[in-house]
């Protein structure tokens, strides 16, 4: 216990903690600022102020139309060559008053029960960032500073040590996610009511909110635990972060670019943040535009669903590997 | 003198008297392998014994094999053979159960830089399950009180050393491992981790001391273990392995100079061999410095000087390890003389 009370104080004490929180915690006030302002509560004002403008845009618009009408009727009576140019009957040039509908004229207002589950991926997003970054620093620079051999000369059982710091870490994590997630509630809930709705939260919408939201704690966990456990194989906050990068960069872009030269079907499917969003949506469906026959008439691509279920999976074999490589060479490896 | 392993102590001569090893090691390995470079051995078959109560010197080149001895007997290193015993229990098995009475510092210091040595040592109070009073003590001992707060990386290489020390002494071991302890010390920092030392060990704590400053050792240290090319080649008392590599030469000088080669002379009739210098004779193979006065006075020489040519670690370590420096030649840190094994 002591152990872990001391790993506790070490990863609250690091300055690089501290500031990847900072950071993290600037960017979701940052969205939620910009949140707020960006949207506006809709009243009968509001209503009759896009209605205004729905009607003087449609004014604006069949004043220019009635020009082109008129030189349609000319073409039209004149028989020339330009009457091709127009359309059979001139009054079709006038626009329809339905195609300025006023709601297209009142501004964005923030819906909660709609926009929130959205912002849970961006929250989600914003923490494994922090979390990996935090993870990889937390092992790596203990094992670059000497910090890990001084500390098993005090605690020898190596797996033990490793174990309460990723332990340590991940209570970290949840407890920062958890507070922070409840302040992303209350103030996006504090935004539906002054600039939008927060009507329609049945308990069945907040129950969906809610595994939403442990998704998204979930893709935390495995992000901390992922930057911490590449960090600890390769002994250095370096490799962890090179290794995201070299994902990101090979991994991604070139695999997306290689697969698709390839002809691959689904190359999406093979891409992590593809997974990452099935993860959190529950399902995406992607489609196979090669398989259209466009001179056949109507397009149906052939469709595949990843589940979360799916993507699931694949993150917790991940996350077993990488896990397990991280206690063996920790097991086995010479501290010199 | 005979050592028997696994029963943890040290039988002195024939006599009754038993002394607890607090460190016995046997036959140690340790070979490193690479993929990249051909396997490179350590340790090879390494042997030492370590009594109770001692300030110990762990004497030998650099590459020799002395950190790896180190971290192999504090776990962070697995041997590829031998056997370790520390206070009674094998290691690295049982390890974790003495752990706490061992401290140690292994090569150069190295700490977290932006912590201050005051949260440093909490830290590893905490993670060890040692009082928090303990911290300022220690700071006191070593002499960083008043920069305790400072962080780390403000520190010189000297003030990280004491640090290290420091953290070692944390736990109030029974034996304490020091690597190179007195690195970065400016003069007055030496002599005050000397007394320390010596301070430590009268106050019945076990001191290995692992340093390069060999006249520190032969002033602060009881016995010694001299490691070369992963082997031991010398073990024991300071005095016991400096009177092994003595020649036993006597210097002679007479009243008057111009007596010399006759008293060469008159000592190769007995069988001494001598060597004559300009002002004095260098004599060897005498059963005692009384005969050389006793021949001499017999034949009216008399002498003005009767020192026995002594040596000191510095010259027994060049000798033993092969590392003594050769004008016009560049000794590769791994190069050193092929040396025979000697027992303890």
């Amino acid at each position: 216990m002591s152990l872990v009370r001391a790993e506790g104080r070490r990863l609250v004490k690091r300055r690089f903690t501290r500031y990847m929180v900072l950071i993290g915690l600037l960017v979701l006030a940052a969205v939620a600022v910009g949140m707020f302002f960006s949207h506006q509560k809709i009243g009968p004002a509001q209503y009759a102020a896009a209605e205004r403008a729905a009607e003087r845009d449609y004014q604006q618009q069949v004043q220019l139309s009635e020009g082109i009408r008129a030189e349609c009727e000319r073409a039209k009576a004149g028989d020339t060559p330009d009457k091709m140019h127009f359309p059979e009957d001139c009054s079709q040039l006038i626009p329809p008053r339905e195609a300025f509908p006023a709601a297209q004229y009142v501004p964005a207002t923030f819906n909660f029960k709609e926009m929130f589950p959205v912002t849970i991926l961006v929250l989600a997003g914003v923490l494994a960032m922090v979390a990996f970054v935090v993870g990889a620093s937390y092992v790596g620079a203990e094992w670059h500073t000497g910090g890990m051999m001084n500390l098993l000369l005090w605690r020898p059982r190596r797996l033990q040590v490793l174990l309460a710091k990723l332990g340590t870490l991940m209570a970290g994590l949840l407890a920062t996610t958890v507070v922070l997630a409840g302040a992303w509630l209350a103030a996006f809930w504090a935004i539906g009511t002054e600039r939008g709705t927060t009507a329609g939260m049945t308990p069945g919408v907040w129950w969906s909110l809610a595994l939403t939201g442990l998704r998204g704690l979930a893709v935390v966990l495995l992000a901390g635990l992922v930057g911490f456990a590449v960090a600890s194989i390769g002994r250095h906050t370096a490799f962890a972060l090179g290794g995201a990068i070299a994902v990101i960069v090979i991994g991604q872009i070139g695999l997306g670019i290689a697969l698709q030269l390839a002809r691959v079907r689904f190359p999406e499917a093979y891409l992590l943040p593809t997974h990452v969003y099935a993860w959190m949506t529950k399902k995406v469906t992607l489609q196979d535009w090669q398989s259209c026959q466009f001179t056949m008439g109507e397009c149906r691509p052939k469709t595949m669903d990843l589940t979360w279920q799916r993507s699931g999976v694949l993150f917790g074999v991940t996350a077993l590997v990488l896990f397990g490589a991280a206690l063996w060479t920790m097991r086995r490896r010479d501290i010199t | 003198m005979h050592t028997a392993y696994g029963l943890g102590h040290q039988r002195l001569d024939a006599g009754e008297a038993w002394l607890a090893a607090v460190l016995e090691i046997q036959a140690l390995r340790k070979t490193y392998r690479s993929l990249r470079r051909a396997p490179r051995q350590a340790l090879d078959g390494f042997d030492m014994v370590v009594e109770a109560g001692q300030v110990h010197g762990f004497l030998g080149p650099n590459g020799s094999g002395k950190t790896t001895t180190l971290r192999t007997l504090l776990g962070l290193i697995r041997p590829n053979g031998g056997r370790m015993r520390v206070l009674d229990h094998d290691v690295p098995a049982e390890l974790p159960d003495i752990v706490g009475q061992i401290g140690a510092i292994v090569e150069s210091p190295q700490f977290f830089p932006h912590f201050s040595a005051r949260d440093t040592l909490s830290l590893l109070a905490d993670a060890g399950d040692v009082a928090q009073r303990r911290v300022p003590e220690v700071l006191e001992l070593v002499g960083l009180r008043d920069r305790a707060k400072e962080r780390v990386k403000t520190y010189s290489l000297g003030m990280k050393q004491r640090l290290a020390v420091a953290s070692a002494l944390l736990k109030e071991p029974t034996l304490l491992i020091l690597d190179e302890p007195a690195n970065g010390l400016d003069p007055g920092g030496i002599r005050e981790m000397r007394d320390l030392m010596r301070g430590l060990a009268e106050s019945g704590m076990t001191v290995v001391l692992s340093s390069h400053i060999l006249g520190e050792v032969q002033q602060i240290c009881d016995s010694v273990t001299i490691i070369s090319n992963g082997r031991r080649v010398a073990a024991g008392p300071v005095a016991d392995v400096l009177a092994q590599h003595s020649s036993g030469a006597q210097r002679v000088r007479l009243e008057s100079a111009s007596d010399l080669p006759a008293a060469a002379e008159a000592l190769t009739s007995t069988g001494a061999q001598v060597t004559a210098y300009g002002d004095h004779l260098l004599v060897t193979g005498l059963d005692s410095p009384a005969a050389a006065t006793r021949i001499l006075a017999g034949r009216g020489f008399y002498l003005s000087e009767l020192t026995p040519v002594t040596v000191d670690l510095e010259s027994v370590f060049l000798e033993l390890t092969g590392t003594a420096p050769v004008p016009g030649q560049h000794r590769q840190v791994d190069e050193a003389a092929p040396i025979e094994e000697v027992p303890a």
